[in-house]
């Protein structure tokens, strides 16, 4: 079904404005870029003028790590109800740590320190698969509990140690070309990997076809086990890198780092456009959110507002634009 | 029925042994006082964990069960202490916005873990307000029950069980039981035999905000004081504690007595791994470990109760 209405929503080639206006609003995306846009005009009128490239940059900055998690999310939900991944924090934390006490400051163990990385998120990603697959646990407890482990594993190794990244991987996470953040250029070549696997790949309708119906796709001769198989390992992977750049960005990892990324990678997605009941997804609409999120912390903090407030507000929102923006159907 | 009594059987088992274990490693826990320090914060986990089944009873997920017992922990430790009726006003204002969620996402067709998620951040910032900085203290009527010395059996063990024996006749005797199971198995089937879901999952909500509140303030009791992040594990441990003691996340298959156990055998764990002596860096580890072995043995359970 989601192949035909593909194929027949070619967009017209209308005339002028209204033709691109109609186009536009039919994206699930286009209201997450409009809240984000609203959000960031919003801080402009506080902040003196000289702020608001400076605004811009560390919104890209801060919005990438949560569009790399978000990303990985994304498939996982994408794989229909019931399926999340709660253990991206803990992923992230221990990937961050575990890397950085192996570079030691090193800057020549770079990139064994990244393939380090990649081993710990396949490694993660393979354990939640068996844990989900072999003893039939639902995911959310699965990854739950295999978070529990993932903590662990991490607090054992770092003991409250924080070890600085190599000068060379600091300089990058947090330096810029042409006024870009390096973050958001990784961000920027991980969304377009994400984007083409979903939408030009066939494994990006295998795995739209197994969270519409499970059964249905594997009656179709789609291998829904390898499907699940690769989602839950590359949204570790996924997480496992974003850990490594979080903790090289920030200066060194701690044992709380990816504990806002729960929240914030369930969020970018469904504020994003993509259906919680899974089936269908989109990635524009995660940049859109993970902008969203950044600058409307930002714009609570720049009225002036003390952190209950803003946690309250920022409560407040998230429920208002998950309820307008929701169309009737979606169950969790 | 029988099958009911397979699914009670395996948490019942895995407290016993958990148990044993305990007191063979420390004879003198074998006591009216070490059974009390061992399961004392029991009762609010227990408490929380109930709240977290009736969400799960319905069919959604609250994953803001934590921060919410934390703010009534807040509002107990001071309006509660100070300005009874005020306090009073806001427990219960706090128990309708719980029963306006459960009905806002039914009408709406939200998915419940998005908007718990979302409330988690209100509920979070609504405690900073209440609570500042940690403090505050505990209602002297409220540390007196948490403390009471009830003859022969400690309160610790008590509390739990009248909880559970509580919801189970709530729960599984009752018609509004039957109702909210029913809205968990076939929502469409309560809907056509026209009772209101709305309505139902409002009700549902609501004992669950109920039981939250009951949560904090049994926690306030215990520790004397509070904050604003007091029991954030909350989250994480009532789930748990729901499916260790054999319910299910679809299908209205919960067990008030099983989540109770449940609540019980996490707070033992961790009791447990300090008397084997194990860095504490690995406790959180070690739940997570009993959590997949308990699971793990629940799978050869259900396979044999398909094939009996």
């Amino acid at each position: 079904m989601k192949l035909l209405t593909k194929n027949s929503a070619q967009p017209q080639p209308k005339q002028g404005f209204t033709g691109l206006f109609s186009t536009l609003s039919r994206k699930p995306w286009i209201w997450a870029w409009l809240a984000a846009g609203a959000t960031y005009l919003a801080t402009l009128l506080v902040v003196s003028s000289g702020g608001a490239g400076a605004l811009l940059y560390a919104a890209f900055t801060f919005a990438s790590f949560a569009v790399i998690v978000g990303i990985g999310q994304m498939f996982v939900i994408t794989l229909g109800p019931g399926n999340v991944d709660l253990s991206i924090p803990a992923t992230m934390t221990l990937a961050g740590t575990l890397a950085l006490k192996f570079m030691a400051t090193d800057g020549g163990f770079i990139l064994p320190g990244l393939l380090i990385v990649l081993g710990i998120g396949l490694t993660c990603g393979v354990f939640n698969f068996l844990l989900i697959l072999l003893l039939r646990i639902p995911p959310i407890i699965a990854t739950l509990s295999s978070s529990f482990l993932f903590q662990s594993v991490a607090i054992w190794s770092n003991r409250g140690l924080r070890i600085k990244p190599p000068p060379l991987l600091a300089d990058f996470s947090t330096g810029g070309i042409l006024g870009i953040p390096n973050i958001a250029l990784v961000a920027l070549v991980v969304s377009i990997l994400a984007w083409v696997v979903l939408e030009k790949a066939i494994a990006g309708r295998w795995i739209s076809a197994t969270g519409q119906n499970s059964r249905a796709a594997r009656l179709g001769g789609v291998p829904v086990n390898a499907v699940r198989f690769s989602v839950y390992v590359s949204c570790a992977v996924l997480a496992s890198f974003t850990g490594f750049m979080l903790a090289s960005f920030s200066g060194g990892a701690n044992l709380n780092m990816g504990t806002e990324y729960l929240l914030m990678s369930i969020a970018v997605v469904v504020i994003g456009g993509s259906s919680i009941a899974g089936g269908n997804s989109n990635v524009p609409g995660i940049w859109a959110a993970a902008l969203f999120m950044f600058l409307m912390v930002s714009m609570l903090n720049s009225y002036g507002l003390g952190a209950g407030a803003r946690l309250i507000l920022t409560g407040i929102i998230i429920v208002s634009v998950v309820a307008l923006a929701n169309k009737k159907g979606y169950r969790v | 029925m029988k099958s009911d009594y397979l699914r009670i059987l395996l948490p019942v088992m895995s407290l016993t042994a958990l148990l044993a274990a305990v007191f063979y490693m420390q004879p003198r826990t074998m006591s009216y006082f070490g059974l009390n320090l061992l399961f004392n914060l029991a009762v609010p986990v227990a408490l929380a964990t109930i709240a977290q089944m009736m969400i799960l009873m319905v069919n959604d997920i609250d994953l803001s069960i934590g921060t919410f017992v934390s703010f009534c922990a807040c509002v107990t430790a001071t309006f509660v202490q100070s300005d009874p009726l005020v306090g009073y006003s806001i427990l219960l204002a706090a128990i309708l916005v719980y029963a306006g969620m459960g009905a806002v996402i039914h009408a709406r067709g939200l998915p419940a873990i998005v908007v718990t998620l979302g409330m988690s951040f209100f509920w979070a910032g609504m405690a900073v307000l209440v609570l500042p900085s940690p403090g505050g203290s505990a209602p002297d009527w409220l540390r007196a029950i948490m403390t009471t010395k009830t003859p022969f059996v400690p309160v610790a063990i008590i509390a739990p069980i009248v909880i559970g024996l509580c919801m189970h006749y709530v729960v599984k005797r009752s018609s509004l039981g039957v109702l909210l199971r029913g809205v968990g198995g076939n929502e469409q089937a309560i809907e056509r035999s026209g009772w209101s879901v709305l309505g139902l999952k409002a009700i549902a909500y609501g004992i669950a905000g109920l039981f939250g509140v009951l949560a904090g303030m049994a926690l306030v009791g215990l520790a004397t004081s509070a904050d604003a992040n007091i029991a954030l594990r909350y989250t994480l441990l009532s789930i748990a504690g729901v499916i260790l003691g054999g319910g299910e996340f679809t299908g209205g298959r919960v067990s008030p007595i099983g989540a109770v156990i449940g609540a019980l055998t996490l707070t033992l764990a961790a009791s447990f791994l300090s008397f084997l002596h194990l860095s504490s860096d690995w406790q959180i580890g070690a739940q997570g470990a009993i959590l997949i072995a308990v699971l793990a043995l629940r799978l050869v359970f259900t396979r044999r109760e398909g094939l009996a």
